[in-house]
């Protein structure tokens, strides 16, 4: 191994073609790292898309039979229409959780519309 | 021997008892029935206040509302709704005939009798609804059913029917028996994200303040409309009100006029039977 | 056009009780309309009440004073038969006036 003098006056312990090498190495490296980071993140930026499409379908069933059963209420329309807002500026987590809270709304009209089916007549004057 | 005779008395015993009890159905709808316990339920929870004033809403409820309202009415905010009504029930249609054609005694002193079921269409006809087919059958376009003409040309029918009683009638067709049930039904179902009914504010807490209001009871409650509202600034109908009641316990509201309003409006009216008609009406 | 003032003058001994209904928008300039734009200014600026040609009331209104403003108030004076002058000015320079007799 030969030692080269290097500008700050270090010696190095590499040769040329070794330092080439692993400089290639190196960039290489970097080169697929990110890469890797890239492809991660997309991945990941496309599941959480793929995530709210998913989560906002189920909302709008939900609240769609709600409506079936006449009983939608005013704060699911509005989760619904916030996590659109969010989906559109690219927030897919935030939109993801209002829709899923969109859902939990829709749900619950329609627990309350299935047991008022009967409840009703607790309340009737006789 | 004496045995089976003794079993035999009590057969029959139990056999007699069984024929004379009444035959209760589960789903047996007995308006005459309801409409005398409702008002029991009122008179006896209110018993200072006269059956006839309840129509007056929150005013029969509370003494300073009542002195406030007193005053207002001798300049009430609906005298220029009243007075538009007046004009626009007479104009006559593009094609030469009148609102007059379409109702009986040419649609003076009948508000009293509306909501009628109507067997032709086999539903609940309200007079919103019959001034809108009036408008339709005659080549004009439906009015929208919350306010202004809608209003103004219901207070003006209103007016001419002030003082009598509310006459609804359900007719023997089961459809008609079945669009009441329907009415009770809605009045009784909590609804919106606030899980209310109309019962839980009209019958339950009549008399007691939601927010700054005092609450109307349920007992003659229509028979004040179409009414001028102070938080409205403007007159509205009984389509307004049922609209905004929705939403305000945070229930998307139905069209104005599909058949649970139109049901609801057929069964709070035939409770009001025998209570004035003192529309229009000024409220807070 | 009908007249926007709706008046009710009643004397009484040395007083006379007044009340008037007068149909105006009152906007005030700060609401928005179903689309988000400003529904301009639009309300009574001045309503005076005018026996045996004094003035006997004047109000000086702004954008506080709601649609459709009620007013009621007294006055020492006037008898059955008098006239009472009433007349309004608004922020657009429209106007309107009326002459209604004491009962």
């Amino acid at each position: 191994m030969r030692t080269m003098p290097l500008s700050d006056g270090r010696l190095s312990a590499q040769s040329k073609p070794e330092r080439g090498a692993r400089k290639t190495m190196r960039i290489l490296a970097l080169a697929l790292a990110s890469l890797l980071l890239i492809a991660g993140g997309a991945a990941l930026a496309a599941g959480s898309e793929a995530g709210f499409r998913a989560a906002y379908a189920a909302a709008e069933a939900a609240n769609q039979e709600a409506g079936r059963l006449r009983d939608q209420w005013t704060t699911t329309v509005t989760a619904l229409a916030e996590a659109r807002k969010s989906a559109d500026s690219g927030d897919f987590d935030h939109a993801t959780a209002l829709a899923k809270q969109a859902e939990a709304l829709a749900k619950a009209s329609i627990f309350q519309a299935e047991s008022e089916k009967e409840a009703w007549k607790n309340s009737e004057i006789h | 021997m004496r045995s089976m005779i003794h079993f035999a008395a009590a057969a029959l015993a139990v056999l007699a008892l069984l024929s004379v009890l009444p035959a209760v159905a589960d789903d047996a709808v007995d308006p005459v029935a309801d409409a005398s316990a409702f008002q029991s339920y009122f008179t006896r929870k209110f018993p200072h206040v006269k059956l006839e004033d309840f129509v007056n809403g929150p005013y029969s409820m509370n003494e300073d509302m009542r002195r406030q309202w007193q005053e207002i009415e001798q300049f009430p905010p609906y005298e220029f709704a009243l007075e538009a009504g007046k004009e626009m029930f007479a104009k006559p249609f593009r094609n030469g005939k009148t609102y007059a054609d379409c109702f009986p005694n040419q649609g003076i002193g009948i508000r009293q009798n509306y909501p009628i079921f109507d067997e032709k269409q086999g539903k609940v006809v309200t007079l919103e609804l019959a001034l809108n087919q009036c408008r339709l059958a005659n080549g004009e376009a439906p009015l929208s059913y919350v306010k202004d003409e809608m209003a103004a040309l219901t207070a003006y029918m209103a007016y001419t029917s002030r003082g009598k009683p509310f006459d609804i009638k359900i007719p023997g067709d089961p459809r008609a028996l079945a669009a009441y049930q329907d009415g009770k039904r809605y009045f009784y179902t909590r609804r919106g994200q606030l899980n209310f009914s109309c019962a839980s504010c009209h019958v339950q807490t009549a008399g007691e303040r939601i927010r700054a209001e005092v609450l109307a009871p349920a007992l003659g409650i229509l028979n004040a409309m179409p009414i001028y509202r102070s938080e409205w600034s403007g007159m509205g109908t009984i389509s307004r009100r049922f609209i905004t009641c929705n939403s305000q316990t945070r229930g998307v509201p139905l069209d104005a006029q599909d058949d649970e309003y139109r049901d609801l409006e057929y069964y709070l009216s035939y409770l009001g039977n025998g209570l004035p008609i003192s529309g229009p009406g000024a409220r807070p | 056009m009908a007249s926007t003032i709706r008046v009710r003058a009643a004397s009484s001994g040395e007083t006379t009780e007044v009340q008037a209904l007068i149909q105006h928008p009152m906007d005030s300039g700060y609401v928005k309309d179903a689309q988000g734009a400003i529904i301009p200014p639009h309300f009574i600026q001045q309503l005076t009440f005018e026996h045996d040609d004094k003035t006997v009331f004047v109000a000086n209104w702004g954008p506080a004073v709601a649609k459709d403003p009620y007013v009621k108030f007294s006055f020492k004076g006037g008898k059955k038969g008098d006239d009472l002058k009433i007349s309004w000015v608004d922020n657009k320079g429209d106007t309107d006036t009326t002459t209604a007799k004491i009962q």
